[in-house]
């Protein structure tokens, strides 16, 4: 396993290039996430401001 | 107004406005030069070095000197309104646009294309070289001058600045640069210049022939 | 307001419950191509006699890149639908693509630069590929630039689908100008597209690679434009029925 770990002498490029990968996709996974709660927060608070107004009119 | 008539019209227009604000413009060449001095004092003064690398200095110079005079292409008419009455004008907007472009040309572009030799004795380019150069200033700026037009309109009224207008101009005017260098140093290799300023000679007509309707769509979604 | 056919989906209102079918979909698909690409590329291909283990390297190199140019053509192709047909949906795609897309083309420069050093010697190369694949990351980086400084949404879909077809249509051009400036000053540089043959099982790999990233593509783009059309359709009936 660590053999095949040390990528026969070549394990800072191989991982660096693969871990910058996973990081990459992973950073892209959260902003995804993190966006789409975020725009369902803004539309519940629009939601609650229509009701409001729809109950002081 | 027909286009022949609307292009006299934008050109005599934007000249005139050029001639008022000669400060400006000067300050676009004293730029460019400013540039290529920058070079030497960053790098070294071996005359066999300065002469290598004086088209690509001379180009990357050029290039960032005419995105410097871009803004003031649409910004005073944007301010005042009279762009905005420009797209509604009776007179196509393609042609305006081009007369507009030409203006800018000649105040900004030329000028940079005659001052060019000057860059090329600061680095001791042989004549000939220098003559090259001229030649792809000459076909080179047009090109330049046309995608700045379009980016320039694109970013009408926004907060970018000067630094978005570079961001979406450069690498668009890669090609001009990389073959407007690379004709100096082919003819000076002995190859010739000729397949490049054919190809920038090609930029030109296209940028001239699309450009001013790609520049005037932009100024129309400028004023969603 | 459905149409029919084609054209059913094309308002965001029903769009939005397709994209969210989708997305599982082709996120599940993208992980098993993942997972498929990479035992073909660390079990069945052999080690290079050459490059070592290092050469493993292009399993992902490869593949960014194409997704890079490949997602960019796809932006350019949304932009002119939006033109064409005048909808929206066809701009917040475009809007959607763009994040990923310079993703990839920041891995794709990222993994060549680690690929290279113990390949060649150095992190950069000024080789036609690489060079191109830069200057394409500018090319993303300038569409999202302008996307988040136009306020006005309509606005910045038409600007950026001007900017995304001048683009692309400077592609090749800048593809082909590097290339011939590369070749010029070939000697001072390696190529990497001159890369030592290597056998079919070790290359077999990259497809599946391929097909993994342009999976995850879509599924990256579903979810955002699904984001993006909530941004946006905030005034629309519709979407404040999601929330209640």
């Amino acid at each position: 396993m660590i053999e095949w770990l040390s990528m026969g002498g070549y394990a800072y490029y191989v991982w660096m290039s693969y871990g910058a990968l996973a990081i990459a996709i992973v950073a892209e996974l959260l902003v995804l996430a993190s966006r789409r709660r975020r725009a369902l927060e803004q539309l519940a608070q629009h939601a609650q401001d229509e009701a409001f107004e729809e109950q002081a009119a | 107004m027909n286009a022949g008539a609307a292009i006299a019209w934008g050109f005599r227009r934007d000249l005139a406005l050029a001639m008022r604000s000669r400060a400006e413009v000067a300050i676009v060449l004293a730029f460019f030069l400013l540039v290529t001095s920058m070079f030497p004092l960053g790098l070294e003064p071996d005359p066999a070095l300065l002469a290598k690398i004086a088209p690509g200095i001379a180009w990357v110079a050029a290039l960032l000197a005419s995105l410097l005079g871009l803004p003031r292409l649409f910004a005073g008419d944007h301010a005042d309104g009279s762009l905005e009455q420009l797209a509604l004008a009776d007179a196509p907007l393609p042609a305006l646009v081009a007369g507009k472009v030409l203006a800018h040309w000649v105040a900004t572009g030329l000028p940079l294309v005659l001052l060019a030799p000057l860059a090329g004795i600061q680095f001791g380019l042989e004549p000939a070289a220098i003559g090259i150069l001229v030649a792809t200033l000459l076909l080179g700026t047009p090109v330049l001058a046309w995608l700045g037009a379009i980016g320039a309109a694109l970013t009408l009224g926004t907060r970018g600045g000067a630094a978005l207008l570079a961001l979406l101009v450069l690498p668009l005017a890669v090609p001009v640069l990389v073959f407007g260098a690379g004709a100096v140093e082919s003819s000076r290799a002995g190859l010739g210049a000729q397949a490049h300023l054919s190809l920038l000679g090609a930029g030109a007509i296209l940028s001239m022939v699309f450009g001013p309707f790609v520049t005037a769509l932009a100024v129309r979604i400028s004023f969603e | 307001m459905a149409g029919s056919g084609f054209f059913k989906y094309s308002s965001p209102a029903s769009f939005y419950p397709l994209a969210g079918r989708l997305v599982p979909v082709f996120g599940w698909l993208a992980a098993a191509l993942t997972v498929t690409g990479l035992y073909i590329g660390f079990v069945v291909a052999p080690t290079d006699f050459q490059q070592g283990e290092a050469y493993r390297i292009i399993f992902i190199h490869v593949p960014a890149a194409w997704m890079a140019m490949f997602t960019y053509l796809v932006i350019a192709g949304w932009s002119a639908a939006s033109f064409i047909w005048n909808t929206r949906l066809s701009a917040m795609m475009a809007q959607a693509l763009a994040p990923t897309g310079a993703m990839f083309a920041f891995i794709s420069l990222w993994t060549g630069a680690f690929w290279g050093r113990p390949t060649w010697g150095t992190y950069w190369v000024w080789d036609a590929r690489l060079t191109s694949t830069l200057i394409l990351l500018f090319l993303y980086i300038g569409l999202m630039a302008l996307r988040a400084t136009i306020e006005d949404p309509r606005r910045a879909d038409r600007a950026c689908a001007v900017l995304a077809l001048v683009g692309s249509v400077n592609v090749p051009i800048i593809y082909f100008s590097v290339q011939w400036w590369n070749t010029l000053h070939q000697g001072a540089s390696v190529s990497l597209t001159a890369a030592p043959k290597m056998a079919e099982t070790m290359l077999a790999g990259m497809p599946v690679m391929g097909l993994a990233a342009w999976a995850y593509t879509i599924a990256a783009a579903l979810h955002r434009v699904r984001s993006i059309i909530l941004e946006r359709e905030a005034h629309a009936r519709w979407t404040r029925e999601l929330v209640r």
